[in-house]
């Protein structure tokens, strides 16, 4: 139970992008496109959950016994770049064709705030669901609860996408073109999403 | 005075927020009030100026291949070194801005300042433009922060001033995607130079 509703609320109640503003640099920069938003949030959800569960074990298993805790953001940092480097290089050997697709994207992820974010998120922020008391995620609710996020980044990542492909063609005054227009989109949209709030 | 304009180029010519579109996450998460947006902007701005005044002095020593991973490592120092000043001083500012204290490291205008400005100018340049961005950074999430609290609560830095509720909305996450939308129409009308 305690897993469905980690999925729940990770997908859309306090969905990465709309609610948590996480990793909307590369969510404004490559949403123009269907098939390039597709890439990216494969990317991304691949990159995320496996660098949370690196980070996690990290800071289980040598952080905190050694009391370096104050030593977070520059470990996990250092991590997940060297994580992104590692999957560039393994994806390259093993398959050329995922390579191809989500190639691109990848160097792109390291400074993907949405990455550092929910690999802090675990390790610091007490989660309470369904009526139990506040608790840290033990290693697989920090794993679904990663895998959940991402999911939620590529699904507004790909509704958003789709509504910008419809927005190429209309005719926007001057002042609101690329942008703007995109970010108004976004608060409507995140509006939309305000009305799952509660649920969980 | 000729190094006058890379403090003022931060206000308007090279505004990170409404030019450069960088650092978009803060910019829209901690803008709930016209105080918050001012702490991070001023946050951000601690970081942005010592990693400029480091990467412009080891830049040249640093083989091309590497900088990416040391320039993240020295704006991650200051990062930490940001994070147990705050948790010592000024602990309540700690608490409301949270998550994104550590995510200054992954703030693409720091990083984008290091690789675009501080690895090929001086120490003197690298440290103005560091302020001046920084001041522009400050200016623009004041600005987002103080309209939002005024729609949202009525109130401007903390002072209440409408009678009511406000617009709940424009406190929470869609009115930070609104403001900033139509905040980037005036811009682009008004003050952009063509």
């Amino acid at each position: 139970m305690e897993y469905f509703l980690i999925i729940v609320s990770a997908i859309f109640v306090n969905n990465i992008l709309l609610a948590q503003f996480l990793g909307i640099c590369p969510f404004l920069g490559v949403s123009s496109r269907l098939s390039t938003a597709t890439g990216m949030s494969g990317a991304v959800c691949f990159v995320i959950t496996l660098a949370t569960v690196v980070t996690y074990l990290l800071n289980q298993y040598v952080l905190v016994p050694l009391g370096l805790t104050f030593l977070q953001t520059i470990s996990f940092i250092l991590v997940i770049a060297a994580l992104v480097q590692m999957v560039e290089i393994i994806l390259k050997k093993i398959s050329p064709s995922l390579y191809q697709a989500l190639g691109i994207f990848l160097p792109l992820i390291t400074t993907n705030c949405a990455v550092l974010g929910v690999a802090i998120t675990v390790v610091t922020k007490d989660f309470a669901f369904g009526g139990a008391a506040p608790h840290m995620l033990n290693l697989g609710q920090a794993t679904v609860y990663a895998l959940a996020t991402s999911l939620g980044y590529g699904l507004a990542m790909c509704l958003f996408a789709g509504l910008r492909e419809h927005l190429a063609g209309c005719d926007v005054p001057k002042a609101f073109r690329g942008l703007p227009i995109a970010l108004i989109t976004v608060g409507i949209m995140a509006l939309a999403f305000l009305g799952f709030s509660g649920i969980v | 005075m000729s190094k006058w304009h890379f403090i003022t180029d931060g206000f308007v010519k090279n505004n990170p927020t409404f030019v450069l579109v960088l650092g978009m996450c803060p910019t829209l998460a901690t803008t709930t009030s016209a105080i918050n947006g001012l702490e991070m902007g001023l946050a951000t701005m601690f970081v942005l100026i010592l990693s400029n005044i480091v990467i412009s002095l080891i830049a040249p020593k640093v083989p091309d291949k590497v900088r990416i991973p040391v320039y993240i490592t020295v704006i991650a120092t200051f990062v930490t070194v940001l994070q147990l000043l705050m948790q010592a001083y000024t602990p309540a500012a700690y608490e409301t801005l949270g998550l994104f204290i550590p995510l200054i490291v992954v703030n693409c205008i720091v990083l984008g300042r290091a690789e675009g400005f501080a690895n090929k100018h001086g120490v003197g340049e690298s440290a103005l433009d560091g302020i001046g961005v920084g001041l522009g950074f400050t200016a623009s999430l004041t600005v987002i922060g103080l309209v939002r609290e005024i729609l949202g609560s009525g109130s401007a830095f903390g002072w209440k001033f409408i009678p009511g509720d406000g617009i709940l909305a424009f406190v929470m996450a869609p009115g930070a995607f609104l403001v900033l939308g139509f905040l980037m129409v005036l811009f682009n009308k008004y003050l952009a130079k063509k």
